[in-house]
C-alpha cells in the first residue's frame, strides 16, 4: 500500500483519512524551534467537497488514495448513468448523478472531460473550462445595443441558464466559462 | 517553472538583507565581540530528537573511520569549544542545515546568527538581543513572560501543574485538530498548544520574550528551582507571532551535559531515529572549563522577513531549496 510522509505533503496530493479520499488544499509546516514539528493541513473530501482541518505530527505517514485523473470523452446517457470512454484504451465507464453534478449543466456528447477515478470508479467529472453551447431560449435581442452593459437570461441546449448581453439572439452559439458559469463571447459558426 | 533560474527574493529585499548583515557586524564590532567561523561539516549529528541532520559521505584525507560527516544544525558545540579555549565573547553568522523543515518560515538551509556573552545570564542577554533587533527594526515595547504566564494568559492552563490529559482536552476544547501524539507525550501536547494558542499572539507590536521553560525542554540551558517547580533558564524571542531567537543561560557542567546526551540518545532510540553519537570534544571542552555565559541563536532570514514585511521566507532568500 502506497503511503506518503508529511514531508511529501503539498496542495493536490490525494490521501486517505478515516476511510475517505481527500485532496490536500493547503499544507503549513509549524515547528517550535526546539520542539515537536507539525503539519497543519486543510483537506477536501473528494466525495462531499467538504473542507476540514487536520494536524499531523511531522514525519507521520498517511495512506495514499487510489485516485487518478483521466481525460475521457462523454458518449451518452441512458437515463441513470453517463458513459465516458478513454480515447487511448477505448474502455468505457459509467458515472452516476452524484459524480456528474458539476459537469451536467455544461457537457454535450463527445466533449472531453476530466474524470476523477477512485478505486477505478468515477468520483467526479470536471467539464472543459470553456464550452460552446447554443441558446435555445431567450428574449429577443436588442439589435445594435453592444454598449449598454445590460444582460438577460438565456437557456442553453444543455438546460443551463446563463446571463448574456442584450444583443445576443436566440439560436446563437456562445462560449461559456464553466468554472464561473459566465458568458465569454459569441462563437462564429 | 521555466523561471526557476531567477532569485525568489526581489533584488530590493536582497539589498536590505545585505544592509542588515552589515548592521549586525557593526553592532558586534562596536561591542568588541569577536567574529569567528567554525566548520559547517561536523563529526557527529545533532543529538536533539527533534532535529534531523544531513549526512555527507566522506572518505578523503582526514576522513573519520565512519566515512561520514554531517552538516551542522547549529554552530553551538564548536563555539563552546572556542569559549572553553579562552576566546572571550564571540559571534558567528553561518549556514545551518535542517532536513525536513520547509514552509512559510522554514528552508532546509538557512542563516543563523549566534553569539555568546561571558558572565551574562539569560536576562542580560535578552536585553542585548533587544538592542540588536531595535537597531534593525526600530524600537518596540518589550514584554517578558515566563512560559507559565504565557500559557495562563493565552491557553488558560498551568503548564507545570496540569495533568497531561488536560493539555489534550484543552486542545480539543479550542477546536484544534488533534495530531496522533501519544497521550503521555507531555512536551508534544505543550508544543501543540504553544504553536496554536500562544506563539501566534506574541510580539504583536512588541518584542516578546518567553523564558523559564519546563525542565523537560531545557535543551542546553541551566536549571533552577522556581518555587516548587524546576525551570530551564532558556528564552525565546517572538516578533509578529514568529519565533526569532532562542537563548540559554548556558549549561557548563560536563556530567549534566553527558546525562542530557544520554537521555536524548534514549529518546532517539525509542523513536526509531538514527543514532547521533556523542560529541566527546564538546564534553572534553566542558571538562576543561566553559566559562559562565549566556548564548543565543537568531534566525537572520526571519529577522529580514520582519524588516521587509515578508510573509514567506522565500521573499528574503535568493535561492530557496526548490531553486538551489
Amino acid at each position: 500500500m502506497a503511503t506518503y510522509s508529511t514531508n511529501e505533503f503539498k496542495a493536490g496530493l490525494k490521501i486517505m483519512l478515516d476511510g475517505e479520499p481527500y485532496a490536500i488544499v493547503e499544507n503549513e509546516f509549524v515547528k517550535p524551534g526546539k520542539g515537536q514539528a507539525f503539519n497543519r493541513v486543510k483537506v477536501r473530501n473528494l466525495k462531499t467537497g467538504r473542507v476540514i482541518d487536520r494536524t499531523f505530527k511531522s514525519g507521520d505517514t498517511v495512506e495514499a488514495a487510489d485516485v487518478v485523473e483521466v481525460e475521457m470523452q462523454y458518449l451518452y446517457n441512458d437515463g441513470s448513468q453517463w458513459y465516458f470512454m478513454d480515447p487511448n484504451t477505448y474502455e468505457q465507464i459509467g458515472a452516476d448523478r452524484t459524480a456528474m453534478e458539476e459537469a451536467l449543466p455544461w457537457i454535450k456528447e463527445q466533449d472531453m472531460c476530466t474524470v476523477v477515478l477512485y478505486n477505478g470508479q468515477p468520483l467526479s467529472v470536471t467539464p472543459p473550462n470553456f464550452v460552446n453551447l447554443r441558446i435555445v431560449e431567450t428574449d429577443p435581442g436588442v439589435r445594435g445595443d453592444t454598449s449598454s452593459g445590460g444582460t438577460k437570461p438565456a437557456k442553453l441546449e444543455t438546460g443551463a441558464v446563463v446571463r448574456v448581453p442584450l444583443f445576443v439572439p436566440e439560436g446563437e452559439v456562445i462560449r461559456v466559462d464553466t468554472r464561473t458559469g459566465e458568458y465569454v463571447s459569441r462563437v462564429k459558426e | 517553472m521555466t523561471q526557476l533560474w531567477r532569485p525568489a527574493a526581489s533584488l530590493e529585499n536582497l539589498r536590505r538583507r545585505a544592509e542588515i548583515l552589515a548592521s549586525v557586524r557593526r553592532f558586534f564590532a562596536e561591542r568588541g565581540v569577536l567574529e569567528v567561523e567554525t566548520p559547517v561539516l561536523i563529526g557527529s549529528a545533532a543529538a536533539d530528537p527533534n532535529l534531523a541532520s544531513f549526512s555527507v559521505p566522506y572518505s578523503g584525507p582526514g576522513a573519520p573511520a565512519s566515512g561520514r560527516l554531517w552538516l551542522q544544525t547549529s554552530p553551538e558545540f564548536a563555539m563552546k569549544r572556542l569559549l572553553a579555549a579562552g576566546s572571550g565573547c564571540i559571534y558567528q553568522i553561518c549556514r545551518v542545515f535542517r532536513p525536513d523543515e520547509r514552509g512559510r518560515r522554514h528552508n532546509p538551509e538557512f542563516t543563523m546568527l549566534e553569539w555568546y556573552r561571558l558572565g551574562y545570564d539569560h536576562h542580560r542577554l535578552m536585553a542585548e538581543v533587544t538592542e540588536l533587533v531595535s537597531v534593525i527594526l526600530g524600537p518596540r515595547p518589550v514584554e517578558v513572560l515566563s512560559y507559565r504566564e504565557a500559557f495562563r494568559r493565552f491557553a488558560a492552563i498551568d503548564p507545570f501543574q496540569c495533568a497531561t490529559a488536560e493539555l489534550k482536552a484543552r486542545a480539543a476544547a479550542q477546536s484544534i485538530p488533534l495530531p496522533a501524539l501519544a497521550d503521555d507525550d507531555r512536551d508534544g501536547w505543550l508544543d501543540l498548544l504553544f504553536s496554536e494558542l500562544v506563539s501566534p499572539r506574541l510580539g504583536q507590536g512588541t518584542f516578546s520574550y518567553v523564558c523559564d521553560f519546563p525542565a523537560s525542554q531545557a535543551a542546553l540551558a541551566r536549571l533552577r528551582m522556581d518555587g516548587e517547580v524546576e525551570v530551564a533558564e532558556r528564552f525565546e524571542l517572538f516578533i509578529d507571532g514568529m519565533e526569532i531567537a532562542n537563548g540559554y543561560h548556558e549549561l557548563t557542567d560536563p556530567a549534566e551535559q553527558r546525562r542530557r546526551f544520554e537521555r536524548e540518545r534514549a529518546r532517539r532510540q525509542a523513536a526509531g531515529q538514527p543514532e547521533s553519537g556523542v560529541d566527546e570534544r564538546l564534553l572534553a571542552a566542558l571538562a576543561a572549563g566553559l566559562p559562565a555565559c549566556a548564548g543565543v541563536a537568531l534566525g537572520l532570514d526571519r529577522l529580514v522577513m520582519v524588516a521587509v514585511g515578508a510573509s514567506h521566507i522565500d521573499e528574503v532568500m535568493a535561492f530557496p531549496i526548490e531553486r538551489c
